[in-house]
């Protein structure tokens, strides 16, 4: 039932009450359970991106599951440490969003095959996250669970685990993207997604909390720069030939 | 007919049994995905009942009337009419597949001699014309014998052609197709008390249509954030007030139920009335909400009062008490300590329909294991009933059924474990007048008939 590979998050402080009292058992196991019903959710946000059209109800109530759980470990500290910078945030703040969520659990997932299969996604609007206009939209089955608008990009070998994803969440300063994918084989972007990308305009200001989660697709206006470059770099590339 | 009008109390009468009538459908234990019966329903009179499968097909099915000479075939449904009604499609701009399955089948009410129903898949609505023919008018004297029309000047007499009866044709022919209009899936819709309009919903958004008019509908409730990042709620399902032409009701993933009132305001984003009944603190779990969702809503036919179906019970409503309802009835309770397995097997998603009789004094709903609930209103009593082959012999009554919650099982008790839960009953229909149920088990329509002994 559950991915490879997941680890299974012991909280620090269970061990040392281990010889304690019995009672503090059913706190380690209901931990243990939460985790478990938490990365199950997260298993079944990843499959609703393999169907032909997803069950948009389903995904929401689940989408929700996982917000609860993440509300309540974020509260009881075991949703890993706040740091001092961070501590003064609300806790609202911490939480990603749903449409977030979907998406690291596609990333997690690696590369797509090719469209066609069809993630089967809804339209909507365009996220803060996802700058792309719908004139993408034939091309590139989308990457977010709500979102038909955001493109892809074929990640080659990409995995990550969940546990990856969530810790960078929590740690990672705005604007650290680069070291989300520091270990992945340098990213493919299409001409399509880059261009499209410029065409429709990043939106400003990234979502409160989210800045460490790096987009799948070209990101707001701060990664804008290293957008341009990629763009003169492969308009030069296309006028050579 | 022995059945008691009115609809029978299933469970209030001591003399009162369900027997087994009919059963619609292949036997194999191999049931094709397309089989599947998505949607039921009776028409105004009873006498038609539609059944939508998950390969696009419409099939109705007539009741034949009552015949001294066969009393056994009294009210007996068979088939009328089958057609195709929605087909697969592909939308190549999304690069997604749209089902042809059947989310919903509405009748409209009976204005002449042919009938018109309102069939609907992901995103389509269709309205289709079921009307007769048998007759044929013959007696033409405009063509030769070989088929080709003859020269106008060559016919000299003038023959009047004359009607013969022929054998009874029943034709579906699509009328209006309304398209194009919904973003999401839709999963409802409901036709207006004016017999001129009707709702269609989906996760999102509901709009309003008139039945002539197929290129252009009317928002009246969206849902949908500016920012779908913020999307928590979805619309489940939506209907309109069987008698206030301006009311409808939609209930939500969040186990809410919002009534709306179009003079209000052109968009309904804000409710006239919202029902939810507060939450149970010592019942909370993380499957709270999943289970709060309300999967289907129906007003009882007096337009009193109105019903909603959440994963373990139904809820009637008072429309003048928005607070708590009226009264809860579980549908399977014991299913609450097994939640976290149901929703590793989604089952915990399943949505279940619910439905009144025709005098609103009991209501009826699906579980697993092909079990289906009645509770009857005025009396607080309740049964179980299967839906099983075995139980299927001609005017056998029903035994009633107990699920073993735990602690020593009885004999002819089931245990929760034991339960099949892909044997489910989504799809119940309740004939508007008469002691006359329809039950969907997966490939095959079940109809029981009320008895007084």
């Amino acid at each position: 039932m559950f991915t490879r590979g997941l680890k299974r998050k012991c909280v620090g402080h269970e061990e040392d009450m281990e010889g304690a009292l019995a009672g503090l058992k059913t706190v380690s196991s209901y931990s243990l359970q939460r985790q478990s019903l938490l990365d199950m959710s997260l298993v079944k946000l990843q499959l609703c991106h393999m169907l032909v059209e997803p069950n948009l109800c389903r995904s929401v109530l689940i989408a929700n599951t996982v917000r609860q759980i993440q509300e309540e470990m974020t509260q009881d500290g075991t949703w890993r440490s706040v740091t001092p910078q961070e501590a003064g945030r609300a806790p609202l703040d911490r939480l990603v969003s749903t449409e977030i969520l979907c998406r690291s659990a596609w990333e997690q997932e690696g590369a797509r095959p090719a469209p066609g299969l069809g993630d089967g996604h809804v339209q909507g609007p365009v996220s803060d996250l996802c700058p792309v206009t719908s004139a993408q939209a034939p091309r590139h089955p989308q990457s977010g669970i709500w979102e038909l608008d955001s493109p892809r990009e074929d990640r080659g070998g990409f995995h990550k685990s969940l546990d990856q994803i969530f810790e960078t969440l929590e740690t990672k300063n705005p604007g650290c993207m680069e070291e989300l994918f520091s270990d992945v084989d340098s990213p493919y972007y299409d001409l399509d997604t880059v261009l499209t990308g410029m065409v429709g305009g990043a939106r400003p200001g990234p979502c409160e909390g989210l800045e460490g989660l790096a987009p799948a697709t070209p990101g707001p206006s701060s990664s804008c720069k290293s957008d341009l470059g990629e763009l003169d770099h492969v308009v030069e590339i296309l006028v050579e030939t | 007919m022995a059945g008691a009008r009115g609809g029978g109390c299933p469970a209030g009468r001591n003399d009162f049994q369900w027997c087994f009538s009919q059963v619609k459908g292949a036997i194999d234990e191999d049931v094709a995905e397309a089989d599947i019966i998505s949607t039921v329903e009776f028409n105004y009179s009873g006498d038609l009942l539609a059944t939508g499968d998950k390969g696009g097909r419409v099939v109705i099915f007539q009741r034949e009337q009552e015949n001294k000479s066969r009393p056994h075939s009294r009210g007996e449904y068979n088939v009328y009419s089958t057609f195709q009604s929605h087909e697969p499609e592909f939308d190549y701009l999304k690069s997604l597949e749209i089902e042809e399955k059947i989310n919903k089948i509405r009748w409209l009410p009976q204005q002449n001699a042919a009938h018109f129903l309102l069939s609907t898949n992901d995103k389509t609505i269709k309205l289709w014309k079921i009307s007769e023919r048998d007759k044929r008018a013959e007696g033409y004297n405009l063509k030769d014998e070989d088929g080709r029309l003859r020269d106008p000047f060559r016919i000299t007499a003038l023959r009047v052609p004359i009607l013969k009866p022929m054998d009874l044709m029943v034709e579906a022919s699509p009328r209006r197709i309304f398209a194009n209009a919904h973003t999401y899936h839709i999963n409802s819709i409901s036709v207006n008390s004016d017999h001129e309009t009707y709702l269609s919903a989906d996760d999102l958004r509901i709009n309003l249509w008139h039945l002539e008019i197929t290129d252009r509908s009317f928002n009246i409730v969206d849902i949908k954030p500016a920012n779908m990042e913020e999307l928590t709620e979805v619309i489940t399902a939506a209907e309109f007030h069987p008698h206030q032409c301006n009311v409808f009701v939609y209930s939500s993933s969040k186990g809410t139920i919002r009534l709306c009132d179009m003079r209000s305001s052109a968009l309904c984003d804000r409710h006239s009335k919202f029902f939810e009944e507060p939450e149970d603190p010592s019942s909370r779990s993380f499957f709270s909400e999943i289970i709060s969702s309300i999967s289907d809503v129906k007003f009882s036919h007096s337009g009193r009062y109105m019903m909603s179906r959440d994963y373990l019970s139904v809820k009637v409503w008072d429309l003048n008490m928005e607070s708590r309802p009226l009264e809860t009835h579980q549908v399977h309770e014991y299913l609450r300590s097994k939640l976290c397995s149901l929703y590793e097997n989604d089952c915990i998603f399943d949505k279940f329909e619910c439905c009144w009789n025709g005098s609103d004094s009991a209501i009826m709903t699906g579980s697993y294991n092909n079990f289906f609930r009645m509770f009857d209103r005025d009396t607080r009593r309740d049964v179980t009933l299967e839906a099983s082959r075995e139980s299927s012999k001609p005017r056998a009554s029903l035994k009633p059924r107990k699920v073993c919650t735990g602690g020593k099982r009885k004999k002819d008790e089931i245990s929760v474990d034991s339960l099949d839960f892909n044997k489910k009953i989504l799809h119940t229909a309740w004939h508007p007048a008469d002691s006359v149920i329809a039950v969907a088990a997966t490939n095959n329509l079940y109809i029981f008939q009320g008895k007084i002994n």
